[in-house]
C-alpha cells in the first residue's frame, strides 16, 4: 500500500470517479464531501426512508445516477469516507476541515478538488422573496424532499435545466403555469451544429419542450424576466418579450442562468486562475488532464469549469490517473487518451450550448439603481454603481468600499453579477473588472465549538 | 518613454501615514506625488482592527495619539466622510487582580494627557457591561476612544489629498530610488519618474529597504495579526473591547458584526497574509469566554495583513540622518490606524517647517545606528 | 400558510417539533427548511431590513436559511435533517 496522502474534496460524479480510479490501483484516499451522502448536486440521493425510485427522481439519467451511487457505496470501506465535512480553508500541504462543529486538519500529499457548481444567478426585482428558488433548488426540493417549490410555478432563465425542471415538475404533479426562456428561437438555431455534436443531449432537451408543449404548458422563447411581485411572498411574475410585457399570477418562481463554478478551494490554494470566455467567469487553470498550476493539486469536474456530469465522471477519473502517474504508479494510457478526447468533444458541445443559452448581455445595463443586488448585506445596484463611478472598478476595491459580495456568502449569489454592473459602468471588458477574491472560511463557522478532535 | 513628474515632495507609500502626508502637504500648500504599488489603504492601512484607541499606548506615543484625537474629532472636514467613527469609549479588561493592578499604573501615569480613564470595578461591570464575561474582574474605560472603518477612511485620505490637488498614482510600483543632485529621482511602474527635494517614506512593512538604502538599516519584521468577522448579530457590544496584556480585541460595529482580533496569522508571501486554523480556534474559544453572547454566533471572514515590527515595537518618525530631503514614517506595529492622520501632520511639518510641534524624538531612526555597525 | 407543497413520499412518519414555541409536524426525512415551510412561509427577516426570507440555493451555498435551535446553535436550515422535539427559532432580523 502506498504512504501518499491523496485527498478528494467532493462527492460528486467527479470525486466518486476518482475515489473509484484511485481504489482500483490500490491508492485508498481520504474523500470529504459536505453532502450527507455521496452524489453530489446533481445526482443527490434522497434520504434514508424515501422510497421513489431511480428512474423517477433521475429520469434519462437514472442508470448514471445509480452506478454513482453504488459505486460510492462500494467504495465507503475501502476509503476513508468523510460525509457532511466541509473543508474551510487550505493551506500548502493541510486542508482545515469541520465536521459536525468540531475543528480538525488534514495533510495531504496530492489533492483532487471537485468542488461542483450552483446556479449562476442575476437579480431581477423581486428575487428574495419567499418563493423565488434557484433552478437547481427547485430540482433539489423535488428530488430530495418530494416537495415543489410552490403551486403554480412559473420557471425562467437559461440553461439546460431549465425545461428539464419544468418537466420534472409537470411530471410529478406541480402545475407548472409557464416557462419563460430568456433564449430566442434564432439563439437555438444557431447553436444547432455545436449541439449536434451529441446528438442524445440535444434529443432530451428538445424532447423536455416537446413534452411540456403537448402538455399544456406554455412555453415562451425570447422572454426576460422583468420583475417578481409579492407582498410577503410571491404573487406573480412579469416579463418582456418583444418590447410588450406580460404577467402572470404564481406562487413560485425557480429561476437561474446555467451555472457557475464554485472555485473558493482552488483559489485559497493558490491555483492560477485564467479567464474563461465560455464559462464568463475565472476559473482555476487545469491542462487535458486535470493537473493544475500548482505540482500537487488537480481539478476535475464542474468546480473547474461547466461541462456537465458525464464529464464530470471522465475527468474525475482522468484526474486520478495524473495523481497514480505522478506518483510513478503504471496506468492504462489508452484510458487516459480516450478520456481527454471525449472531454474535448464535450468542450466542442459546450460551445453550443452557450448559443443555445446565451448569456443575457444587457441585463446590466437594464439593472434599476434599487435593484437589490447583494442579498447578504443587502446592497443595491445603485451603491455599487456609485463606488464604480468614484473609480473602483477593480471588484474587490468595489466590494472593500460597498460591502457587495462581503456577507455570508462570499459573493456566490452576486459575485457574477456585480461584475457585470462594473463592466458596464465602467465601460471595460467583463475580464478585466477583477477577480473577486476568495477569503476563508469557505463557509461561515460557529462559535460553539467543541473540543478539537 | 518616460515622463518626469517635478514636484516638492514624493510620497511612497499610500497607506493612511502617507495618504495623511499628502492631505496636510497639499494644506501647507507643497505640491505631492503619492506612489501606492496596489490601491491607496488597501494593504495594512485598509485591513486593521480599526480601532481608534489611544487608551494603553505607550507614554511616548500618548502626545502624537492626542494630536491624532483632535484630527479624528473633525473626520468629515478632513476627509469628507465619517468612516463609521464612533466614540464607543474603550474599555481595557483586567483578568486578573495583577492586571487590574496594571491598568491602575496606568491611569496613573497618564493623567497628564486627558484621557479621562475611568477604573472599574467587578459590579460595575456587571451592571454597565452585562455582555462582557465572568472572566473579567475589572476594566479601565477611555470614554472618547472608540472604532472607525479602516477600509472606508484610509482610501479617503488618499481621496482628500487628491481632491486638494495631489497627484495619486495608484498601482504604481517603485521601481528605483536615485540621486540626482540634491534631489530625488524615483522610477515607477510604466515608465513614470518623479524628482523632488523631498522623498517620504511611508512604505509601512516593505519601507526597511529605502531606509537600507540610504545607509540607515533597521531591524523590521513583518507581523501579521489575526482577524475575523462575524455575521450581523443584534448590537450588545457596546463599547471597543481589549484585555490588559492583549491576546484580544473586539468591537462590534453598527450593522452588527463584531470584529475580533488577536494572534498572528502567517506569510503567505511578500505581500499577502492569512490566518491558520489555529489561531481561528484560539481566537473562537477566547471570544466566546469573554463575550458569551457569540454563542452560536458564525464567523463569515478572516484575514490578516502584513505590518512592519520594530524590536521596540515604536516607529520610526522623522528624518533621515544620512540623506537630506529624506523623512522617515513607517513601522506601526500593528497600532498605526489611530495615530496615522498625525504622523501625516507631522511629516508635512518637518518638511514645511523643519520641526515637529510633537515630540517625536523617541521614534528617531537614530535609535538603530548600531545595526549598521 | 406552507410555501411548499409536497407531491410525493407522503407516507414517511410523523415528527413532532417546536416552530417558535408552538408544536408543529413535519415528516422523517425533511429538512428543517422542508418542515417549515411546509407550515410557514418563512425561515427569518433578512439582516438589514427585516424582509421575510425563505432560502434560495437549497444546496448550502446562498446562506439565507440559517435558524436557531434551543441549544443556541445556528443551522443551515436546507442541510439539516428535522429531529423528533426539536425546537426551531425563527430569527426575525433587524429593522432598519
Amino acid at each position: 500500500m502506498n504512504s501518499t496522502h491523496v485527498v478528494i474534496v467532493g462527492a460528486g460524479p467527479a470525486g466518486v470517479r476518482a475515489a473509484e480510479t484511485l481504489v482500483r490501483k490500490g491508492v485508498a484516499p481520504v474523500l470529504i464531501d459536505e453532502g450527507m451522502r455521496a452524489g453530489g448536486q446533481i445526482y443527490r440521493q434522497q434520504p434514508q426512508g424515501f422510497s421513489r425510485p431511480a428512474k423517477a427522481l433521475y429520469g434519462f439519467e437514472a442508470s448514471k445516477a445509480n452506478a454513482i451511487h453504488v459505486c460510492a457505496e462500494d467504495l465507503a470501506s475501502q476509503i476513508d469516507y468523510r460525509p457532511k465535512t466541509l473543508v474551510w480553508n487550505a493551506n500548502a500541504d493541510t486542508l482545515d476541515l469541520l465536521c459536525d462543529d468540531r475543528f480538525e486538519q488534514l495533510g495531504y500529499d496530492r489533492l483532487i478538488v471537485a468542488t461542483g457548481a450552483t446556479d449562476r444567478v442575476l437579480p431581477v426585482p423581486g428575487w428574495t422573496l419567499p418563493g423565488v428558488y434557484t433552478l437547481g433548488a427547485a430540482q433539489i426540493a423535488l428530488k430530495f424532499q418530494g416537495c415543489a417549490i410552490g403551486d403554480p410555478v412559473v420557471f425562467a432563465g437559461t440553461g439546460p435545466l431549465l425545461y428539464l425542471v419544468a418537466y420534472q415538475y409537470a411530471k410529478a404533479g406541480a402545475k407548472v403555469t409557464a416557462v419563460l426562456d430568456e433564449a430566442g428561437f434564432s439563439d437555438q438555431c444557431r447553436a444547432l451544429p455545436g449541439l449536434l455534436r451529441q446528438p442524445s443531449t440535444l434529443a432530451k432537451g428538445l424532447y423536455y419542450r416537446a413534452w411540456l408543449l403537448a402538455n399544456g404548458v406554455r412555453v415562451e422563447q425570447g422572454a426576460s424576466l422583468v420583475r417578481i411581485d409579492g407582498e410577503k411572498r410571491v404573487a406573480s411574475v412579469a416579463w418582456q418579450q418583444g418590447g410588450v410585457e406580460h404577467s402572470l399570477p404564481c406562487s413560485a418562481v425557480g429561476f437561474s442562468y446555467a451555472l457557475r463554478s464554485e472555485t473558493q478551494l482552488a483559489d485559497l490554494l493558490g491555483c492560477e486562475f485564467v479567464w474563461s470566455p465560455l464559462n464568463r467567469a475565472w476559473l482555476p487553470r487545469r491542462d487535458a488532464s486535470g493537473r493544475s498550476s500548482l505540482e500537487h493539486v488537480y481539478l476535475a469536474g464542474d468546480g473547474a469549469g461547466i461541462m456537465g456530469a458525464d464529464a464530470a465522471e471522465m475527468a474525475g477519473e482522468r484526474a486520478a490517473l495524473a495523481v497514480l502517474q505522478d506518483m510513478g504508479i503504471a496506468v492504462d494510457g489508452a484510458r487516459a487518451e480516450k478520456l481527454e478526447r471525449g472531454l474535448a468533444q464535450i468542450e466542442r458541445f459546450r460551445d453550443g450550448l452557450e448559443h443555445a443559452f446565451p448569456f443575457p448581455e444587457g441585463w446590466a445595463a437594464k439593472a434599476d439603481d434599487a435593484l437589490m443586488l447583494c442579498r447578504c448585506e443587502e446592497i443595491r445596484v445603485g451603491q455599487l454603481r456609485d463606488v464604480v463611478r468614484a473609480g473602483a472598478v477593480d471588484i474587490n476595491r468595489a466590494k472593500a468600499l460597498c460591502r457587495v459580495g462581503m456577507g455570508r456568502c462570499q459573493g456566490r449569489m452576486c459575485g457574477a453579477a456585480a461584475m457585470e454592473i462594473i463592466a458596464c459602468e465602467s465601460g471595460l471588458t467583463i475580464d478585466s473588472v477583477g477577480r473577486l477574491r476568495g477569503q476563508a472560511p469557505i463557509k461561515p463557522l460557529p462559535f460553539a465549538v467543541g473540543p478539537d478532535a | 518613454m518616460s515622463a518626469l513628474v517635478e514636484t516638492d515632495v514624493v510620497i511612497i507609500g499610500g497607506g493612511i501615514v502617507g495618504a495623511s502626508a499628502a492631505l496636510f502637504l497639499r494644506r501647507r500648500g507643497m505640491e505631492v506625488a503619492l506612489i501606492e504599488r496596489d490601491y491607496c489603504g488597501s494593504r495594512s492601512s485598509g485591513v486593521n482592527f480599526g480601532g481608534v484607541r489611544r487608551q494603553g499606548r505607550p507614554l511616548i506615543q500618548l502626545p502624537l495619539a492626542q494630536r491624532a484625537h483632535a484630527i479624528w474629532n473633525d473626520l468629515p472636514g478632513h476627509i469628507g466622510i465619517d468612516g463609521e467613527l464612533v466614540r464607543s469609549g474603550h474599555l481595557k479588561l483586567a483578568r486578573s487582580d495583577e492586571d487590574m493592578r496594571s491598568l491602575e499604573r496606568y491611569e496613573a501615569e497618564t493623567r497628564g494627557f486627558d484621557m479621562g480613564l475611568e477604573l472599574l470595578g467587578e459590579d460595575d461591570i456587571r451592571r454597565r457591561y452585562p455582555w462582557v464575561g465572568k472572566s473579567a474582574v475589572g476594566a479601565s474605560l477611555c470614554p472618547a476612544d472608540g472604532h472607525a472603518n479602516p477600509r472606508l477612511i484610509s482610501p479617503a485620505f488618499a481621496v482628500a489629498a487628491k481632491r486638494l490637488g495631489a497627484h495619486v498614482y495608484e498601482q504604481t510600483p517603485v521601481v528605483r530610488v536615485e540621486d540626482a543632485g540634491d534631489d530625488f529621482l524615483v522610477t515607477a511602474g510604466d515608465g513614470l519618474r518623479f524628482r523632488a527635494p523631498w522623498l517620504l517614506n511611508c512604505a509601512g512593512a516593505w519601507a526597511a529597504g529605502l531606509a537600507l538604502q540610504y545607509g540607515e538599516p533597521v531591524p523590521m519584521r513583518a507581523g501579521h495579526p489575526a482577524m475575523l468577522v462575524t455575521e450581523p448579530l443584534p448590537v450588545f457590544m457596546t463599547c471597543s473591547t481589549g484585555v490588559e496584556g492583549g491576546g484580544i480585541y473586539a468591537r462590534q460595529v453598527a450593522r452588527g458584526n463584531c470584529v475580533i482580533g488577536g494572534g498572528q496569522g502567517f506569510a503567505l508571501d511578500d505581500r499577502r497574509a492569512r490566518v491558520d486554523q489555529q489561531a481561528v480556534v484560539t481566537l473562537l474559544r477566547q471570544a466566546t469566554t469573554l463575550f458569551p453572547s457569540l454563542h452560536g454566533a458564525h464567523v463569515i471572514r478572516t484575514w490578516s495583513g502584513t505590518e512592519g515590527y520594530l524590536p521596540d515595537r515604536q516607529p520610526v518618525i522623522g528624518f533621515s540622518r544620512m540623506r537630506r530631503g529624506l523623512v522617515h514614517g513607517f513601522g506601526f506595529a500593528g497600532g498605526g490606524f489611530q495615530i496615522g492622520p498625525a504622523v501625516g501632520d507631522v511629516l508635512a511639518e518637518l518638511v514645511c517647517e523643519g520641526a515637529s510641534r510633537t515630540p517625536i524624538e523617541p521614534f528617531s531612526i537614530q535609535r538603530f545606528q548600531h545595526v549598521a555597525a | 400558510m406552507a410555501l411548499l407543497k409536497r407531491l410525493a413520499e407522503l407516507d414517511r412518519p410523523q415528527v413532532d417539533f417546536v416552530l417558535d414555541g408552538q408544536p408543529a409536524i413535519a415528516l422523517q426525512g425533511d429538512t428543517l427548511l422542508t418542515a417549515l415551510l411546509c407550515s410557514v412561509d418563512a425561515l427569518k427577516g433578512s439582516d438589514f431590513s427585516a424582509e421575510p426570507r425563505a432560502g434560495f440555493c437549497l444546496m448550502g451555498a446562498c446562506q439565507d436559511c440559517w435558524v436557531r435551535l434551543e441549544d443556541g446553535r445556528r443551522v443551515r436550515a436546507c442541510s439539516t435533517l428535522i429531529e423528533p422535539g426539536m425546537q426551531v427559532t425563527r430569527e426575525p432580523g433587524r429593522q432598519p
